[in-house]
């Protein structure tokens, strides 16, 4: 058993008693000691918390108790995810040093699982951002090369799985968090159906949005994650009362014969990276040879999705971050005694908010405001309507549609920072799914012909049909697998110090 | 497309609640001139016909009975707190009505 | 010179607009499930999501929606198929989450109408008072300021806060403009929070308790020249909490305003204060731009659609109208108007009620709880009900009517059991008091008083009867009172062959 395998492999290890949590966790906790100060994916390590969980868990499977498929196997969470007693910043400096006194329903979920918390992992600041270089405690490195960003917002849990730091991982995806990062680590992340995980405990950046997933180093991993943490929530009112499909069974079915796989006419073309497109290409020949049906679909609205979605998400952020106002939590600045409440409101969230953070506050607040709501938030929501059709339409012609995850491989830590729409463009292709509330995964496809870097493929599918992704995931897996003769991961260059 | 002026931004600001410097002031006027050039596409489609999405899963009528459940302890709840004192939030004087 | 009410009102016309908030009486809170009792030990009722915690989400309480809709039936509205929760931004830290959900433009509840009667020179008059909108939003958590040497908001030195009440179930009603008031518009405003409050304590959706803040009133005021049919500039006087600051508020605006024009000043669209000692208002804090509140659709909460099915069940459930039942009571206990009006106006109709309901005598329970009750309770300003319980009162009656107790001696009951010595029976015991109905004991006094009365007992057998009276007083005399006047006329006459 190594921290390289996958966390099926793991499971059936711990269920084996080949191997304690407890010695699972270590070994993990080695690793993230080894190699963190170089990637730096971790912003927190409970490792009291995690070492107690484990044992317990391993307690429990001594005595015979019946255990969930996942027990003991460890994970890294995204800290915008709130967990009891344990320090959650979601990047940002406004949340330091803050405790939760509350688990969120993903949390309690895990815990219930039996899976082991190592820690909070790195992000942008509240989500927003695309290379985890928005956080307020530093950025995190690509372990596939560390001068270059791990994807955003959820960079940190990305580069956990792709630096063997964690076999599991929790993102959230408001615009392609999870599935970004997913797509320049060479790992797999999910964006389940809107309402298909509960956003209880979730720090909301986009309420209307953002939806929590699983992340892993494979697709049936990815599937047992899900499985482990979606389901209907009665303290989220959106949460969708509906039977979770079986993602496992899914994954692990490898067939696809028959299938129809639209490609989105609009995903791809001017802005997209030729060996981004190659390799979508030669993964969508794979999918061909294993007897699925590729047809064209045109999906005109996309092209707005983009200009929609920076004006919802910022719209709904400048409400909901207003509640950090440094009264009941977090930090407080210019406090002495002589300012009133609202003066230290106005300094607390100029210190504690980043730059982007505020810029999208500061257009959000534009465009909700009288005079502007109809011309711009108004407009976007129609917009929302027009991506939801044009999905509607795409999803009558065929099971999944498929595009690249990301237009280009990752770029340099710093290349991007300094030009806010260049930085948006990456979310080009993830967006539309977030408007539109369906399923979304990337997967990893190969390298890029120029750089050698990880090319993530995208299948979305309809809301509620979360299976239909692992499906096609699945066997697409197998068969680059098989092409590959190894993991993709063995491509990476191995980091110094690494187990 | 209008321009946004720096006392617009400046407006922005303090409806949002946050001290902004002049050098900030003039950066963020900037951006928001060359982001909302961008956005404003949306314009372009969205016509009278087409009705408004706020959900995108739409579910109605989704209620709780009224049932009490246990509240946290204070100390729970004011445990990020800046500030307490007399099992309440200590903030700063409060200034004005809302 | 300044105008009086009277000159004011002869030289404008006055328009009212009033916005009512009552706190439902649910269980739990508008979007959680923390508890909502008054008084509660600070910040005991609070959890991650009427905190404002990061991360939590709401949940609509459906009673509180429920209780919109029977408000919403109540004051004649139509029930929106469709309607929505929004956010109302704008920062204070009393909100924790620096917004408040609040229905915006889609309301639960749209265009119904609340008749008010009052008293004019004319004789009774009714007005109908149109509703715009009932809609659902939560309260806020309290403030307390502490420092400074006033103890106003101005020079504390630093806000305690306590998030109890933050999140509690509000419905606000707001009427559309009631023109055409004339001099009435103290009163008709005075009646509608009146009739109002009626109507949801007969729903049973709030305690209506407008000293404790369950009912608060915010009363639009604006003139304009009479005759002219314009619409002048209003104010906004904020939380008016009493019947009769209701009335004077308004009354004050009207004078306040009239003044202002007459002087040649502008009237200032502004929120006022009303304080409750002087009865008068003050400007509240002007602020150098409009607040802009960004109304969006709250993302975290979905529509609210009652259907057809829904609606009807909870028609079902409405109680009688208030003034439906005045009527019915009046005829049944066959009571005039007036005392019907003093019952209402003295807040006892319902104990009235429940009094009667356990037996008691319609006009005797009125009497009892208006007359002696109410005395007691002034004096010691509470409220009759706090004094002595529904129960005891219908017992105290019905001994009264079966003859084992004397007016006076049931306003000795009366002392006792408010004086605590326990229910009706333990007092009479204890004290004593029971009627002497015994015959024996009556005979003994008949007899005694007819030996000492030879000649007056002679004339009542020869006839003469009111000469009886006589006979009788000697008996009550004898009995300290406590004989049963009725029976001690029948006995002695019967003795006396008569
Ligand atoms: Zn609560």
């Amino acid at each position: 058993m190594s921290i390289r395998n996958s966390a099926a492999e793991m499971a059936e290890a711990l269920a084996k008693k080949e191997i304690s949590a407890v010695e699972l966790a270590n070994q993990h906790y080695a690793q993230i000691e080894a190699v963190d100060k170089d990637v730096h994916a971790f912003l927190h390590l409970d490792k009291a918390g995690a070492l107690a969980q484990a044992e317990s868990i391993d307690k429990k499977r001594a005595a015979g108790e019946k255990l969930s498929p996942l027990a003991g196997v460890p994970l890294a969470l995204k800290d915008v995810l709130v967990q009891k007693g344990v320090p959650t910043t979601c990047g940002s400096k406004m949340l330091e040093g803050w405790r939760p006194p509350y688990d969120a329903t993903v949390v309690a979920k895990l815990k219930d699982a039996g899976i082991v918390i190592l820690g909070k992992t790195n992000m942008d600041e509240f989500a927003m951002g695309s290379s985890t270089e928005n956080s307020a405690y530093g950025p995190t490195h690509n372990p596939w090369d560390l001068t270059r960003i791990p994807g955003g917002s959820g960079g940190g849990s990305a580069a956990a799985l792709a630096a063997f730091e964690a076999p599991l991982a929790i993102g959230t995806d408001t615009g392609g968090s999870i599935r970004q990062p997913a797509a320049v680590t060479a790992t797999v992340g999910v964006k389940p159906t809107y309402g298909g995980v509960s956003r209880y405990g979730l720090v909301a950046f986009s309420s209307s949005l953002d939806q929590a997933g699983p992340c892993a180093r494979t697709v049936l991993d990815t599937a047992m994650l899900h499985q482990s943490i979606a389901g209907f929530d009665p303290k989220d009112s959106t949460s969708i009362n509906h039977a979770v499909p079986d993602v496992v069974a899914a994954a692990k079915k490898k067939d696809v014969k028959g299938l129809k796989i639209g490609i989105v006419k609009q995903l791809s073309g001017a802005g997209y990276q030729k060996g981004v497109e190659n390799k979508f290409n030669d993964a969508v020949a794979e999918l061909v040879k294993l007897g699925a049906e590729i047809v064209e679909v045109s999906c005109p609205n996309f092209e707005y999705a983009l200009a929609a979605y920076y004006l919802i998400a910022p719209s709904e952020c400048s409400s909901n971050l207003a509640r950090f106002d440094s009264m009941r939590f977090g930090i407080r600045i210019g406090d002495d005694g002589s300012k009133g409440a609202e003066e230290v409101m106005n300094l607390t969230r100029q210190v504690g908010f980043g730059r982007e953070v505020k810029r999208r506050i500061i257009l959000g607040t534009y465009a909700l405001s009288s005079g502007y709501y109809d011309a711009y938030y108004g407009s976007a929501q129609k917009v929302r309507t027009l991506i939801k059709r044009d999905f509607d339409a795409a999803f009558e012609k065929c099971d999944v549609l498929v595009s690249p995850t990301a237009p280009t491989t990752a770029f340099k830590i710093g290349e991007k920072s300094e030009d806010p729409l260049a930085m948006y463009l990456n979310d080009i292709a993830t967006i539309p799914v977030n408007l539109a509330g369906v399923g979304g995964m990337s997967l990893p496809c190969g390298l890029a012909d120029e750089d050698n870097l990880p090319v993530g493929f995208q299948i979305m599918s309809p809301a509620m049909k979360d299976d239909r992704m692992y499906l096609v995931g699945g066997a697409l897996e197998a068969a680059l697998l098989s092409k590959w003769g190894k993991p993709i991961l063995d491509f990476a260059p191995r980091l110094a110090g690494s187990k | 497309m209008s321009a946004i002026s720096r006392e617009e931004v400046a407006n922005l600001a303090r409806l949002a609640r946050i001290e902004m410097s002049d050098a900030e002031l003039d950066h963020l006027s900037g951006e928001m001139q060359v982001i909302l050039g961008a956005v404003a596409r949306v314009q372009e489609v969205a016509s009278a016909d087409v009705p408004p999405t706020s959900h995108p899963i739409p579910v109605n009528n989704v209620v709780r009975e009224d049932v009490v459940i246990p509240s946290l302890s204070p100390t729970d709840a004011l445990s990020g707190a800046p500030a307490s004192s007399e099992q309440r939030f200590k903030v700063p004087q409060i200034l004005g009505e809302a | 010179m300044s105008l009086n009410y009277d000159q004011a009102i002869e030289k404008y016309e006055p328009t009212l607009g009033l916005e009512v908030h009552v706190e439902l009486n649910t269980k739990s809170k508008m979007f959680c499930g923390c508890a909502t009792e008054f008084g509660a030990e600070p910040n005991t009722q609070t959890c991650p999501v009427c905190l404002g915690l990061p991360g939590a989400l709401p949940v609509v309480n459906k009673t509180a929606i429920e209780s919109s809709i029977l408000i919403g039936l109540a004051l004649n509205c139509s029930i929106a198929p469709f309607s929505r929760f929004a956010r109302k931004n704008y920062f204070y830290p009393d909100m924790p989450k620096n917004f408040q959900t609040s229905q915006y433009d889609e309301p639960i509840c749209i265009n119904g109408f609340l008749d008010v009667e009052i008293e004019s020179d004319e004789g009774n008059k009714v007005f109908r008072i149109e509703i715009e909108r009932v809609h659902m939003e939560e309260d806020t958590g309290k403030s307390l300021h502490v420092g400074g040497s006033t103890g106003r908001i101005h020079g504390a030195e630093y806000s305690l806060l306590d998030y109890n009440r933050a999140g509690i179930p509000l419905v606000e009603i707001v009427t559309k403009i009631v023109p055409n008031t004339g001099k009435y518009a103290p009163q008709v405003a005075r009646a509608y929070v009146a009739a109002l409050r009626d109507i949801l304590r007969g729903l049973k959706v709030s305690d209506v308790k407008m000293e404790q803040g369950s009912l608060r009133c915010d009363v639009n005021l604006s003139l304009a020249p009479s005759g002219s049919g314009e619409l002048g500039t209003r104010s906004e006087t904020k939380n008016v909490n009493s019947l009769r600051s209701v009335e004077t508020a308004v009354s004050g605006e009207i004078v306040r305003q009239a003044n202002r024009l007459q002087s040649g000043e502008k009237i200032v669209q502004e929120t006022r204060h009303f304080l409750e000692e002087s009865g008068e208002t003050r400007p509240g804090r002007s602020k150098e731009k409009a607040e802009d509140y960004r109304y969006f659709p709250e993302p975290d909460l979905v529509p609210v659609v009652p259907d057809n099915k829904w609606i009807d069940e909870l028609r079902k459930t409405l109680p009688e109208k208030p003034a439906d039942r005045r009527k019915r009571l009046q005829s049944e206990w066959s009571v005039p108007e007036k005392e019907m009006t003093a019952m209402v106006n003295a807040e006892l109709l319902d104990t009235v009620e429940e009094t009667v309901k356990l037996g008691a005598d319609p006009t005797k329970a009125r009497s009892w709880w208006l007359g002696e009750i109410s005395r007691i309770a002034n004096e010691r300003d509470v409220v009759a009900t706090e004094l002595i319980s529904v129960t005891a009162v219908a017992q105290i009656i019905n001994l009264i009517n079966q003859g084992e107790l004397t007016d006076k001696l049931a306003r000795q009951v009366v002392d006792g059991v408010i004086a605590g010595e326990g229910t009706p029976a333990e007092v009479i015991s204890k004290r004593g008091l029971k009627v002497v109905s015994d015959d024996g004991a009556l005979m003994k006094a008949i007899e005694d008083a007819i030996a000492a009365q030879p000649d007056t007992a002679e004339r009542v057998r020869g006839g003469n009867i009111p000469a009886a009276g006589a006979l009788i007083g000697a008996v009550m005399k004898a009995t300290g009172g406590q004989a049963d006047a009725a029976k001690v006329r029948e006995l002695l006459l019967k003795h006396l062959g008569q």
